[in-house]
């Protein structure tokens, strides 16, 4: 094209190019406190489940390392002799490393909560308790240990702790399912507020669109350009809900300690432990955050092409 | 470059608007389409940009049929075609210099390599002093030019103009005439739709008349 001797002798210099799509022109702070909420949510799910979690796995590994067996007074028989003898066929079981049994006055003092002191045992048909302390890694044939152990005293009985602990994991396991249920819960909610805001933010940028399909903008180009925004808001929100959280169980350290020795203290001490977050666990948090700007982007990249075909 | 044979449109269940149209659009053409207001000519423009799809007949755009574009292709067409529409459809928040650059933005080219060709461009529809306004403050006359520089800055293929002139003094429109036949010149086939006799006098071209859906042309 000639332009003639009407060509204009102007200086080019760079110039900075406005959004095609501004930032303003997307209602962008009821998203990011939404996408905050559910973040926050999400991370106090997987936190308490995470603290749940390493709890009930130490308390299993505690428990599981122990075999305690009760020897009970049996008319005809001598108590004392048939704890010895019972003791004594432990100590010569595979696999166990230390054989403690309680002494008549030790049984005595475990029973003085209940009954005070000054009570004579002798009166009572009180079993004895023998704790013997499994080596870590090893597996002792329970089935020959109670047979070596019934042989010795017929009215003791071995327990392995295995139904305690079957409760246990049939606890932690259910607490698991009930945070991926909210989990998903939260997800399913998130998707549906970031459709709704994207196709918001579509219907108030229509013009914007309809000029970019005239000058020959394809769908991609279109979406990339609304895309970026989503993901802005999506990090904003997963940064500011997981970083609340995460700071929120950083001082749930300090708050146990200021609540420890009261009723409520010792049992979420005994229940959640120090109810501090391992590092592993922060990382999971962070990680839960990228997740969700990640499914924000992913849902309004999926609305924007749903809507982009409405759109000519 | 565009070939219509027996072409019909109709809105929903609508009467026809276009009826039996058949024409060929060749390369380095100009062309007017006039015809009285309802006659059709902008659902055709809709047609040739490919915005609307024909209820029968067969369009052919730059050797494709246009039935069987998916919206990528419909889109890479599109790259090849200028429009100008009647509400001149700028963006509001970008700048006129904006505005008239979008094509190149879109083809991802940097800012740099069309920075001299826009402002040149702009300087020529006299528009050089209004480049960093912004369109809610510009004249319809100063909208229009600045749609038309849009539609021209890539130079395309094909260029299609509702009523380019409509909202510019006589002066101006002439000015702009020239645009489009230097443009023309430089192998862009041009079809500009408009009621002003006095701009189709001014210059020797084809002649598409819509008048009750059909088309007359006059060579």
């Amino acid at each position: 094209m000639d332009l003639g001797h009407e060509r204009p002798q102007v200086p080019a210099r760079a110039r900075n190019l406005s959004p095609i799509v501004p930032r303003a022109s997307i209602s962008g702070r009821a998203l990011v406190a939404v996408v905050a909420i559910m973040t926050f949510l999400a991370s106090i799910t997987t936190g308490t489940v995470l603290l749940v979690s390493a709890s009930a796995a130490e308390w299993q590994s505690e428990v599981a390392s122990e075999i305690t067996i009760q020897v009970r007074p049996q008319s005809g028989r001598d108590l004392d002799r048939d704890t010895a003898a019972a003791a004594e066929a432990m100590r010569t079981q595979g696999g166990i490393v230390e054989v403690r049994p309680f002494s008549r006055d030790e049984s005595a003092k475990l029973l003085e909560p209940w009954l005070g002191t000054g009570l004579s045992i002798d009166q009572l048909p009180v079993p004895r308790v023998i704790v013997a302390r499994v080596q870590p890694g090893a597996t002792p044939d329970l089935a020959a240990l109670r047979a070596r152990v019934m042989q010795a005293a017929p009215s003791a009985s071995v327990d392995d702790h295995r139904a305690w602990i079957e409760r246990m994991r049939s606890m932690t396991g259910a607490t698991v399912f009930a945070g991926i249920g909210i989990l998903a819960l939260v997800i399913v909610a998130t998707i549906i507020s970031v459709s709704f805001a994207t196709r918001g933010a579509m219907a108030a940028n229509r013009p914007i669109v309809e000029v970019l399909h005239f000058v020959g903008a394809g769908d991609t180009y279109i979406a990339n350009r609304f895309l970026r925004h989503f993901l802005r808001l999506g990090l904003e929100g997963g940064l500011i809900g997981g970083g609340v959280a995460m700071l929120g169980f950083g001082f749930s350290e300090s708050i146990a300690s200021w609540f420890s020795g009261t009723p409520v203290g010792d049992q979420f001490a005994a229940l959640l432990g120090t109810f501090s977050l391992r590092p592993s666990g922060y990382l999971a948090l962070a990680a839960q955050a990228v997740l969700i700007a990640a499914i924000t982007a992913w849902a309004s990249r999926r609305t924007l092409f749903a809507t982009l075909d409405d759109i000519e | 470059m565009v070939r219509f044979e027996n072409v019909g449109l109709r809105y929903g269940l609508g009467p026809e608007v276009l009826r039996d149209l058949s024409f060929l659009i060749p390369a380095h053409s100009f062309q007017f389409l006039t015809g009285p207001s309802g006659a059709g000519k902008t659902s055709l423009l809709r047609l040739l940009f490919l915005s609307l799809r024909p209820t029968r007949g067969l369009v052919n755009l730059f050797g494709h049929d246009v039935s069987l574009l998916g919206k990528d292709q419909v889109a890479d067409l599109r790259k090849r075609i200028g429009i100008v529409l009647q509400d001149f459809r700028l963006l509001d928040h970008m700048t006129t210099y904006e505005n008239v650059a979008l094509p190149f933005r879109v083809m991802g080219r940097e800012e740099s390599s069309y920075r001299r060709e826009v402002i040149d461009l702009l300087k020529w529809v006299g528009l050089g002093e209004r480049m960093d306004a912004l369109p809610p403050i510009l004249s319809g006359g100063e909208k229009q030019r600045a749609a038309i520089a849009r539609a021209v800055i890539s130079r395309p293929q094909l260029l299609l103009a509702d009523e380019p002139t409509g909202s510019v003094d006589p002066t101006l429109g002439r000015r702009l005439l020239r645009l489009f036949i230097e443009l023309n010149k430089s192998g862009t086939a041009v079809i500009i739709a408009t009621h002003d006799i006095t701009l189709m006098d001014q210059y020797e071209a084809r002649r598409l008349v819509l008048h009750q859906g059909r088309l007359h042309i006059y060579e």
